[in-house]
């Protein structure tokens, strides 16, 4: 544990090997996360990552994790040694949460850090010192390249053997009875008999934040309400005198540990850069050209390695149609698992730069400069500064965005966040829009660099953004506000990216975007062929026999094409998709379009893939050497004989994505993090009304 | 003006550049959360740059970089 950004789950990674995102501002741990290390040949320990806290007092869900843990002995996770990560270029700061976790009794360790960013702003810490004045051990470690691991270990297995907790408190809550003019000498002691407490300092801690801990019922809540009143304690007023009196030890400690050589007055770098990038003009200019390049990146940069890879599943197709015996399991294998797995393998490289540049932004911390940059303008659609950062995961994935926004510590604003952020197109919606995109609008350049296709995507996430926000504002007047929102944050420095850090993140979004989704179409995939290939009874048979007797003077492969798209429409799939075909009529699409929709209820990049599946099928092409883009370009409408995705449908199709909420996994989410069915409802009704109602008039505006 | 000179004058008044000596907190909630982040009576602090807009602002303070809305920076008084 430590404060946020002091590098805890550097060192956690260290420790471990286990590959857990670290990024450069505030609240990327928003939950506990464990691991195992060996701390000699036969020791195995279990580490735990806690969020970072500037305190032991929360302000916000992500916070709270830590308070529960360490005033809570009998909780699964209490630490049997408690390594706190402290960031030696901010000390004073650092050492409060120290102090107080020393305080609470669990023997603990120091893993002084960023000694080498300390030492760049002139400072020098004298370790062996600052243990002295402590009485704990203090293990000096750089997390980012993993120096002081052994020393570190080696401190952790002597606290684990013979723990050696310091006698005396830092700052005893028992004895401040001349600060307060209360007995706080009597009153701690009350508690410490009532709950057998050991310790002062978890004493008050009952006493300030019982209403927190969910491990106290409600009578022993009653009980120390009562005690509060007995000896009139205010317990604001004595928090804030216990924060003065131990940054006032904190300042004698440091002043003998420390020597600033730091000169005066002058900027750092990071001052400097925030001059222009924080800058009235430049700010929001700057701002703006990041946004563009990561779509030029997204759509243009990555097409090249997009081509390769659709060529390349349309060939395996191809190929394995020719070699592999005429079976309805070589069927299976390709119209079914391997055309839908394609159309999701195919975004990998633009999944990859999204991810890749999403993760510079963060690591280099760019992101909180956002944030502040942000804030004044999110306040008006009733969320906060730290919104920005689940918006803008948000368009990588909403799961991990809704996640994020845990750190946002006023309810109000962080559940409007949870409601909108899912308008943000996440990479998910990316195959859907790139594949009808590249199927309607010319590839043209316009302005002279710009590239038409890629800022028609852009658009579209510009339209997710504008939808949020006023979606947002349109909450921030039904709901109100229960407590105060608060946006103090540290600004921390600009850093270089660590590229084995950003790489971990791109490797870990590809690989879980290819197993988690992957394994969901793989099986949708086959679903969907079966119901596809199969009918109720001998419907499709009688659907061959009618077409081949009504259609007999055609030339012959005409009549294939006809058999094979009139069994798919007599097959389980085609009537389910009938049946549904009234209710989206209006919006443009066909009883095709329509089972696709309703398989990508599952997850939205499915569509793609059963999209490619349905027309494998509804075609007798025995090469089926086509891509996906090719397939959709040859599909017909049967009422007009034109193709059957014109601009109409394929813009009423993509604002339908923008909108909709076809995702299972964040609808879960957010379920998880509301506590209750009652918003995620909400949540769905509301998308899928706008989806519904604007797929419709982009539809009857452009036909 | 009369009514400006009893106010006492708060990190939000700071313009860019501008260094102060913190006095007192006018809200008690906020300030739990200021004394915390080392905004403390008698802390030196400098506003070291705002936000487009004007609003949020960054100090400086205790050798890092804190950025707060002008409403909170407004309930931490200076030293005249």
């Amino acid at each position: 544990m430590g404060n946020p950004n002091s590098g805890k789950s550097s060192l956690f990674n260290q420790l471990t090997g286990l590959r857990q995102k670290v990024g450069n501002f505030p609240g990327v741990t928003v939950d506990k996360k464990s691991g195992t290390a060996f701390l000699n040949e036969t020791t195995e320990i279990s580490v735990i990552d806690l969020p970072g806290v500037y305190s032991i007092y929360p302000k916000s869900v992500d916070e709270q994790v830590v308070t529960d843990i360490l005033a809570n002995p009998q909780h699964p996770d209490y630490p049997d040694v408690a390594v706190v990560v402290v960031d030696a270029s901010n000390l004073n700061r650092n050492l409060l949460l120290f102090s107080q976790i020393q305080d609470l009794g669990v023997p603990v360790i120091m893993a002084l850090n960023m000694l080498d960013i300390a030492r760049q702003q002139h400072l020098e810490i004298n370790a062996v010192r600052l243990s002295m004045q402590l009485g704990v051990p203090v293990v000096k470690i750089n997390a980012r390249i993993g120096e002081g691991l052994e020393l570190l270990k080696v401190a952790i297995e002597q606290q684990i053997g013979q723990p050696t907790v310091s006698e005396t408190l830092f700052f005893d809550p028992g004895q401040q009875t001349v600060l307060t003019g209360h007995d706080m000498k009597g009153l701690i002691a009350d508690v410490r008999q009532q709950y057998q407490l050991t310790n002062n300092y978890l004493a008050l801690q009952y006493l300030i934040q019982h209403d927190g801990f969910s491990f106290l019922g409600q009578p022993q809540r009653v009980k120390l309400d009562g005690l509060i009143e007995k000896y009139q304690f205010d317990e604001v007023d004595f928090q804030a005198k216990e924060t003065i009196g131990r940054y006032k030890r904190i300042g004698e400690v440091v002043k003998t540990v420390v020597k600033d050589k730091r000169p005066l007055d002058q900027s750092t770098w990071s001052q400097r850069i925030d001059r222009i990038l924080l800058h009235p003009v430049w700010g929001y200019a700057i701002f703006a050209t990041v946004l563009l390049l990561i779509f030029q990146a997204i759509f243009a940069w990555a097409q090249p390695f997009v081509d390769g890879i659709d060529a390349g599943v349309a060939w395996l197709n191809g190929t394995l149609h020719e070699q592999l015996p005429d079976s309805p399991l070589t069927d299976l294998l390709t119209d079914g698992i391997i055309a839908g797995v394609g159309g999701v393998v195919v975004f990998i490289p633009q999944i990859a730069f999204l991810f890749l540049l999403v993760s510079l932004l963060e690591e280099s911390g760019y992101m909180s400069r956002v944030m502040v940059l942000m804030d004044r303008i999110m306040r008006q659609f009733g969320l906060n500064g730290r919104s920005v950062v689940p918006l803008i995961s948000g368009v990588a994935c909403a799961v991990p965005a809704i996640m994020a926004t845990r750190s946002i510590g006023s309810w109000r604003e962080r559940l409007i966040t949870i409601l909108v952020t899912p308008l943000m197109s996440c990479s998910a919606r990316l195959p859907i829009y790139t594949i009808l995109i590249a199927l309607v609008v010319p590839e043209k350049t316009v302005l002279g660099f710009l590239n038409l296709q890629g800022v028609v995507m852009m658009g579209l996430y510009l339209l997710g953004l504008v939808a949020a926000l006023l979606a947002a504002y349109a909450f921030k007047l039904i709901i109100k506000a229960k407590e105060r929102s608060l946006f103090v944050m540290e600004l921390p420095t600009y850093k270089w990216p660590r590229w084995n850090h950003v790489g971990i993140t791109v490797w870990d979004s590809v690989t879980s975007f290819v197993w988690q989704a992957g394994r969901v179409i793989v099986a949708i995939s086959i679903v969907l062929w079966v119901l596809a290939s199969y009918g109720p009874g001998d419907a499709l048979e009688q659907a061959e026999n009618r077409v081949r007797s009504q259609n007999a003077n055609l030339p012959a492969e005409q009549v294939e094409n006809r058999v094979a798209s009139e069994k798919l429409e007599a097959s389980y799939a085609g009537r389910f998709g009938k049946i549904l075909e009234p209710v989206i009529k209006p919006l443009g699409y066909d009883w095709k379009i329509g089972i696709a929709l309703i398989s990508s209820f599952a997850a939205r990049e499915v569509f793609v893939g059963t999209i490619a599946t349905i027309y494998s099928i509804g075609s007798a092409d025995e090469g089926n050497d086509n891509t996906i883009r090719e397939k959709l370009a040859a599909e017909i409408n049967p009422e007009t004989g034109g193709p059957m995705y014109t601009p109409a449908v394929a813009f009423s199709l993509l604002v339908f994505y923008v909108f909709a909420m076809m995702c299972m996994s964040t609808i879960a989410t957010v379920y998880r993090e509301t506590k209750g069915w009652k918003w995620p409802l909400i949540q769905l009704a509301y998308m899928s009304v706008l989806a519904y109602g604007s797929a419709f008039l982009v539809y009857q505006l452009m036909k | 003006m009369s009514h400006r000179k009893i106010q006492k004058r708060s990190v939000a008044d700071l313009k860019v550049g501008e260094k102060a000596v913190i006095e007192s907190f006018s809200d008690q909630w906020m300030s739990l959360k200021l004394l915390e982040m080392g905004c403390l009576p008698g802390t030196e602090v400098c506003l070291h740059c705002k936000a487009p807009l004007g609003d949020p602002i960054c100090l400086n303070v205790s050798g890092y970089c804190l950025s707060m809305r002008k409403s909170e920076a407004a309930t931490i008084l200076i030293e005249q």
